[in-house]
């Protein structure tokens, strides 16, 4: 018998390895005086930490980051959203871009990054088409699928009961799709912000990447470090809050077990 | 193909003797004098160049209730979808109330087998009733009393603000019936309704059924390939045969109403039916 107790104590056992660890760098780093340009003891990471976060660099460089992920997530998950669902109603128009989608899927969206450029200049409409271009395509094939795999049985049940299209796609196609969609959402969400730090550590002066580029150019290992730490935790709580919603939307309707 | 004999669980607690109907006119008009609600002319179906259904010729009159008894593949369910508005014959004609059936009709309710598809899982059973309210274009004010009302009648009020996916497979049957009811239909076609219960629960929907009918007066094309479901809730029994599907046979139920599953059963007319739709099953194999 597990009691909530020993619960606790097990998920606290995950933050051995990495304490561990850290402790090891520590000591190591104490017995052998290295001077490094590349590592930093983790004390002079949370140092730097406290530094870039209490002079606002920090918050500037997050908020650039983010403005142009959620940018760029809202117009690539929108029109993925919109084409993704005609894309799963209608077998014509599926077979029609068929080819298409799949050539121009292909193509990884970093290659645009000149292309980009020479279109926007550096700033935030470079960052964010790219992360728009990035995140349509993983938007568009969930939706077309979760569309597509919509239980003919209720379709039928909304044509017996006389429901025109309209009704048929706010009543039945929509909600039935939506917990797919929202998948969707989380793994577009996780791929914007790869995509928009990695336009901004290889080429806009802008946000988190930007600023993990000018700290290994200037020999800052402790600060870089912080930032790559940061970084995951900025896309740890950005995951987190994604899977919150999602368990307090759609939780109930896992629930539901059609084999029974 | 042989039914499963269900005798001796007739005494459970929840099949409630079958009332006499509430209706005057319920009790025993004789059916060969009500108007035909569905009538098929030499209705054929073919599907992808495979004929399903060949020259099916039969008339179902108001109030009256048919079973269709064939084994799997004889086209049961393409016949329901035909009279259902999903499937459009390719030959003959399908009439609904002396019209060509050209869409679904919002009073033809149909029951499906797979209840656990046929139910959307994001809504509670209120919901999932109120579904066939918003079809009909019923006024909010009046949904309250509505659900209410057929969710009392199958016994689910007190599982109104459940999701289908908390609900045993009989309840979640019991909810499509519910809304099936909530149309107030004319007719009411069903699919093998109960084909996908165990055998208790079988029997007190087949009474609940049979007394819902009795109350609401509705017409039941019921599909079905339990033999005995099929002559203990009928008035008459059609059987077809596979490869294309066509009518064998007619049998008419002589049997009173309302029935009862151990009375009806022992019936010397239930077992003579019985006998004669075995022995042809077993002719036709």
């Amino acid at each position: 018998m597990i009691n909530p107790g020993q619960h606790t104590l097990a998920r606290l056992r995950g933050f051995i390895v990495p304490l561990a660890l850290l402790s090891l760098a520590e000591i190591v780093y104490a017995m052998n005086d290295v001077h490094s340009e590349i590592i930093a003891p983790p004390h002079e990471v949370l140092r730097a930490l406290s530094t870039i976060a209490m002079d606002g660099t920090l918050w500037n460089a997050t908020m650039q980051t983010l403005a142009g992920a959620m940018a760029g997530l809202s117009i690539g998950f929108g029109l993925g959203l919109l084409l993704g669902a005609f894309l799963g109603i209608s077998s014509f128009l599926d077979r029609l871009l068929f080819v298409s989608i799949e050539i121009v899927r292909a193509l990884p969206s970093i290659a645009f990054i000149p292309i980009a450029m020479l279109i926007f200049g550096f700033g935030y409409r470079m960052e964010l088409s790219i992360v728009a271009f990035a995140t349509f395509w993983p938007t568009l094939l969930l939706t077309r699928s979760a569309v597509s795999s919509i239980e003919p049985r209720l379709l039928e049940v909304s044509r017996a009961l006389g429901f025109g299209i309209r009704a048929s796609i706010w009543k039945i196609v929509l909600p039935a799709a939506l917990p797919r969609v929202f998948v969707a959402l989380r793994l577009a969400a996780s791929v914007a912000l790869i995509v928009a730090v990695t336009v901004e550590v290889t080429a806009n002066p802008l946000g988190l990447g930007y600023g993990l580029m000018s700290a290994q150019q200037s020999l800052q290992p402790a600060t870089m470090l912080a930032l790559l730490c940061w970084l995951a935790a900025v896309g740890w709580t950005l995951n987190s809050a994604l899977l919150w919603t999602e368990k307090r939307l759609f939780g109930r309707m896992t629930s539901t077990d059609f084999t029974r | 193909m042989t039914a499963p004999l269900t005798l001796d669980s007739a005494n459970t607690t929840r099949s409630a003797p079958v009332e006499a109907p509430a209706n005057a006119d319920g009790v025993h008009t004789p059916l060969g004098t009500e108007p035909a609600l569905f009538e098929l002319r030499q209705a054929t179906l073919t599907l992808a160049g495979r004929p399903i259904l060949e020259k099916i010729d039969f008339v179902v009159r108001r109030k009256e209730f048919v079973s269709v008894v064939g084994s799997s593949g004889c086209g049961k369910t393409s016949l329901l979808r035909l009279m259902a508005g999903l499937a459009r014959q390719t030959a003959g004609e399908v009439l609904y109330d002396g019209k060509p059936i050209t869409r679904s009709h919002q009073d033809v309710a149909i029951v499906f087998q797979d209840y656990g598809k046929a139910l959307l899982p994001w809504r509670t059973v209120t919901g999932n009733v109120a579904l066939a309210l918003e079809a009909m274009r019923v006024p909010k004010s009046e949904y309250r009393d509505r659900i209410g009302c057929v969710l009392e009648l199958v016994g689910l009020a007190q599982h109104a603000d459940k999701y289908p996916g908390q609900l045993s497979g009989g309840m979640q049957q019991r909810l499509q019936i519910a809304r099936a009811l909530a149309q107030e239909p004319k007719a009411i076609l069903m699919d093998e309704p109960f084909g996908a219960l165990d055998a208790m629960t079988r029997q007190s929907l087949q009474d609940e059924i049979l007394t819902i009918v009795a109350r609401t007066g509705a017409t039941v094309f019921f599909v079905t390939h339990d033999l005995e479901e099929a002559i203990y809730l009928g008035d008459r029994v059609i059987v077809l045969r596979p490869n294309p599907g066509r009518i064998v046979r007619t049998f008419d139920v002589n049997l009173s109403r309302p029935r009862d599953q151990l009375r009806s059963r022992e019936d010397g007319e239930f077992t003579r039916l019985r006998h004669e739709l075995h022995t042809l099953f077993k002719e036709l194999h």
